[in-house]
């Protein structure tokens, strides 16, 4: 053996010619430049240095906090406002959104450059290497790989015919085809070859990474997310105004949204009763009535179990509480009557909100409110102690004055602009009025601004409605992807070469395989082979066997 | 039997292992300083590595071929070498023990599960048991190839050091799952995820000893130390041993992730929104993707290429550990 196959296996990437091409073009003109650095560029050293570079880059965006991604939409102005002197910087280099940067894009789109003009060359290399012959079985077989030798003495003395060259020959030849290699016989040699499917494979994945691309823009140009929170008892209908959040991408149609409503009936939770993990959510179960066209359905909505309308999908997301609440104002007029979605602030749903009444007489009312589902009290700070409705309290703060909804400007529905309000005290003292009510109860508010009333709590639902019409394309090219990349991985292709030689009728058969992969040649072929042709030719011919030398 | 007691059981079945790993350990490094000795021929290691180096192709065919049926096949000293003297006894019982660990802690993890109604792997610390158990499982599926057997000091080591970081900082009781973790794609997709990390921690300590074997082999005869490398397997066998091993994970981590996206679009619709422990475990991915291209190109195979695997290796550790404790995201639920 010599030092043929420890180190580098055979192999005919062109890559690896391009890769020891000359370092520079010289004296080339244009085209030559030009041809040189395509050459370099889908080169396998380029490959690797964009993969790595792919690595780096998608680092920072997951240490920093991101636009339009998944996670808490408020991260990046508190990271601003931590950080005033470094976030602009950032945020000019695309740091807060490295995703969609054009760095980011500018390697991705170079890779898959790159991967295209690797690929394809090799494609129209394996089609031509499909049609045509194995190579040529080398001179000398002894240098392979993986080698043996096969010696059959014939014994003509017995009257018994001998195993002669070419018969050897045509039971290698049977033996391989059964193996389902492809086989060439000449000048009293055979060669074989197998695993070009491994070739195939290697082509899909990557070329699978192109559909991918496809699939990725196709939700990324017509798709749409969208968020809203649904009171139980309260209808939805799938129009873009009724979102709290709607962010629809390049070319969605918004006027063409799925045509669907439904009234969320009811909602249900369940948590840990006791335990360490006391109060975590054991499940959730929001039960609607969907209507879509002609047709009218009721479905549960759970967590990893969406539902599915055409394409449209709506996953639950969260929930929390609703309380309902009637405002009086000062004339006995109802200023305001209804559940408020409260934003829950912890675990176990402390929540605020806020309740605004402009039409109340004789001032506006702004009420700030802390509402928790099992109130527990050590002092001062109240707070919820189970995410239940176990012991409900509404916690409220008055405010009197402009609630500045007058000027047209947009305004959350989950704060109150205080400049042009006052607070409500408690008559005769310095200390904020600030009532604590349990469901049914009501409170009258100093200098006759009117009764507030507590009438009872819903739940509501944080639905997710997302359309992603490239998701089957995605799909589609992930099972490419693994497909193309196991068959890459696992078959190996190889090749096998036969040399029979006959003299004065003793045959020796020499066996070697090649691999054309790093991974050697699959364990035990070469004996498996040798060792069927020896059978049968024992079978034939019983020949008298001697040890090589 | 009650949860209780089945928790309990599991508990104990772990804190065994823990101490029959220990053992194995204790016999791992007497038989890596066995093997470490001084050879009694000066130069001897250097010329069995270069014979090794020759035939290591068909290292593990040529003890099957058969011996006296009139062929003749190469035969080389690669796995002669592995047991001589007492070094063997120790060697097997090394071997035996961390079997028998793998064998206790995959019937800890069984009965966890048992306990738990649900598969045993919904928080740090069943994830830290199975990636043991993983790491163990491939261990002792690779044993016949001298590269692994002989990197089995420093796999028992890291699989102690993740029980002992499970039971201590990680330790769960039994408990159920919050609703959106209640889903079977998770199931298949944390066990791919834990899967391929046992094997890529077979892989990352084979690359790692290649990558101070060829840094030896590279020296002047003269002027190699005679000790611990010495003895290592060829770094070309070693490196050899970590591609199989990263070909067989990588797929499998390629699968995890496509599960993960198919899970996450079943949660919360979308497939991929850049969480950080999506956005690591693509940088993984496409590390050990280097790592393979890498390997098929002229001037990059070898130890640099090893370092790729190493980068993979150092990624997919820091997904496990650091954004799950560092990081707040969807996946922060990891119950710690
Ligand atoms: C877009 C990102 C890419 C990814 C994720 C990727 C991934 C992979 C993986 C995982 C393999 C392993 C298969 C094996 O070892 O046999 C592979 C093989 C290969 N890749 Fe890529 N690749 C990418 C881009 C490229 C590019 C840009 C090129 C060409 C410049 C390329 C050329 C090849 C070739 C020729 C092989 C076969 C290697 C061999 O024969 O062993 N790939 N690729």
């Amino acid at each position: 053996m010599t030092q043929l196959h420890a180190d580098k296996p055979h192999r005919e990437d062109p890559d690896e010619a391009a890769a020891t091409i000359s370092p520079s073009p010289v004296g080339i003109g244009v085209l030559g430049w030009a041809r040189w650095a395509w050459r370099r560029l889908t080169s396998m050293r380029t490959a690797v240095i964009l993969l790595t570079l792919l690595a780096l880059a998608a680092v920072p965006g997951s240490l920093l906090p991101q636009r339009g991604v998944a996670s808490d939409p408020a991260a990046v102005p508190q990271f601003y406002a931590e950080n005033p002197d470094i976030s602009p910087w950032l945020d000019r280099v695309g740091l807060f959104g490295v995703y969609a940067s054009p760095w980011f894009a500018a390697i991705y789109l170079l890779l898959l450059v790159s991967m295209t003009g690797c690929v394809l060359p090799r494609c129209a290399k394996l089609w031509r290497d499909f049609r045509s012959e194995p190579t040529k079985a080398p001179t000398r077989l002894d240098h392979l790989e993986d080698h043996r030798r096969d010696v059959f003495v014939g014994r003509r003395d017995h009257g018994e015919t001998s195993t002669s060259r070419v018969d050897a020959l045509e039971l290698v030849e049977s033996a391989l085809r059964r193996r389902r290699f492809r086989v060439r016989v000449a000048d009293g040699a055979v060669s074989a070859e197998k695993g070009h499917v491994r070739e195939a494979g290697n082509l899909l994945f990557h070329l699978s990474l192109l559909v991918l691309l496809f699939g990725i823009a196709g939700g990324r140009l017509y798709g749409y997310e969208a968020r809203v929170a649904v009171v139980a008892g309260e209808s939805f209908t799938n129009v873009a105004s009724q979102y709290d959040d709607f962010s629809p991408s390049v070319w969605t149609d918004v006027n063409a949204l799925e045509p669907f409503s439904f009234r969320l009936e009811s909602f249900e939770a369940d948590f840990e009763t006791s335990g360490a993990r006391r109060g975590e959510p054991r499940s959730f179960d929001a039960r609607l009535r969907v209507e879509s066209g002609e047709d009218s359905w009721t479905a549960h909505v759970r967590p990893n179990q969406p539902l599915e309308i055409n394409g449209t999908k709506m996953f639950l997301t969260g929930h929390g509480y609703a309380p309902v609440v009637t405002v009086r104002d000062g004339t006995g007029a109802t200023a305001y009557s209804g559940p408020v979605i409260f934003l829950p602030a912890d675990n176990n749903l402390t929540s605020d909100g806020v309740i605004k009444a402009p039409d109340a007489r004789p001032a506006q009312l702004g009420l700030e409110g802390l509402f928790l589902p099992t109130a527990a009290d050590i002092g001062d700070g109240a707070f919820s102690a189970y995410p239940d409705l176990v012991n409900p309290r509404l916690l409220l703060t008055v405010w009197t004055g402009d609630l500045g909804l007058d000027d047209g400007l947009a305004q959350s529905v989950y704060t109150l602009d205080k400049s042009r309000l006052q607070q409500v005290m408690r008559p005769g003292s310095d200390q904020p009025f600030g009532p604590q009510l349990a469901p049914g109860q009501t409170v009258r508010l100093p200098d006759d601004l009117g009764t507030v009333t507590f009438d009872g709590v819903r739940r509501f639902a944080n639905f997710q409605v997302a359309r992603d019409p490239g998701k089957e394309l995605s799909l589609l090219a992930a099972l490419m992807l693994l497909g193309g990349l196991t068959t890459s991985l696992i078959v190996r292709r190889r090749r096998v070469y036969v040399r029979v030689h006959d003299d004065a009728g003793t045959v020796v058969v020499q066996y070697a395989g090649q691999s054309a992969t790093r991974r050697g040649l699959p364990h035990g072929e070469i004996d498996s082979i040798a060792d069927d042709v020896r059978h049968e030719l024992d079978r034939h011919r019983q020949p008298h066997r001697k040890d090589a030398p | 039997m009650t949860t209780d007691l089945l928790a309990r059981l599991s508990d104990g079945l772990v804190y065994s292992t823990i101490a029959v790993l220990a053992l194995a350990l204790l016999a791992h490094a007497a038989s890596t300083a066995l093997r470490s000795l001084p050879t009694r021929h000066p130069g001897a290691s250097s010329t069995l590595s270069v014979s090794a180096q020759v035939s290591a192709a068909g290292a593990s065919r040529a003890a099957e071929a058969p011996g006296a049926t009139g062929s003749t096949r190469e035969r080389d000293a690669t796995d002669t070498r592995a047991g001589e003297g007492p070094g063997r006894v120790v060697g097997a019982s090394a071997v035996s023990l961390t079997v028998l660990g793998t064998l206790l802690l995959l019937a800890g993890v069984i009965v966890r599960g048992l306990a738990a109604g649900r598969a045993p792997w919904g928080n740090m610390f069943e994830f830290l048991l199975v990636l043991s158990l993983a790491a163990g499982g491939a261990y002792v599926a690779l044993v016949r190839r001298r590269a692994v057997r002989e990197a089995g000091v420093w796999i028992v080591a890291l699989m102690l050091l993740a029980l002992g970081l499970a039971v201590t900082s990680f330790y769960t009781p039994v408990d159920d799952l919050v609703p959106v973790l209640d889903s079977y794609w998770l199931v298949i997709h944390v066990a791919a995820a834990i899967i391929s990390g046992g094997v890529f921690t077979i892989g990352a300590i084979t690359a790692a000893l290649g990558i101070l074997r060829r840094r030896w082999e590279a020296r002047p005869v003269t002027e190699r130390s005679q000790r611990y490398v010495a003895a290592l397997p060829t770094a070309s066998s070693l490196d050899r041993a970590s591609h199989a091993v990263h070909v067989f994970a990588f797929p499998v981590w390629t699968f995890a992730v496509i599960a993960g996206a198919i899970w996450a679009e079943n949660a919360w619709g979308r497939y991929w929104g850049w969480d950080p422990k999506e956005t690591w475990a693509f940088i993984t991915w496409v590390f050990y993707a280097a790592y393979l291209h890498a390997q098929s190109t002229a001037g990059l195979r070898g130890s640099r290429a090893s370092w790729f695997a190493l980068a993979g290796y150092v990624a997919f550790l820091f997904n496990f550990f650091g954004v799950n404790l560092w990081i707040s995201g969807l996946h922060s639920y990891a119950g710690v």
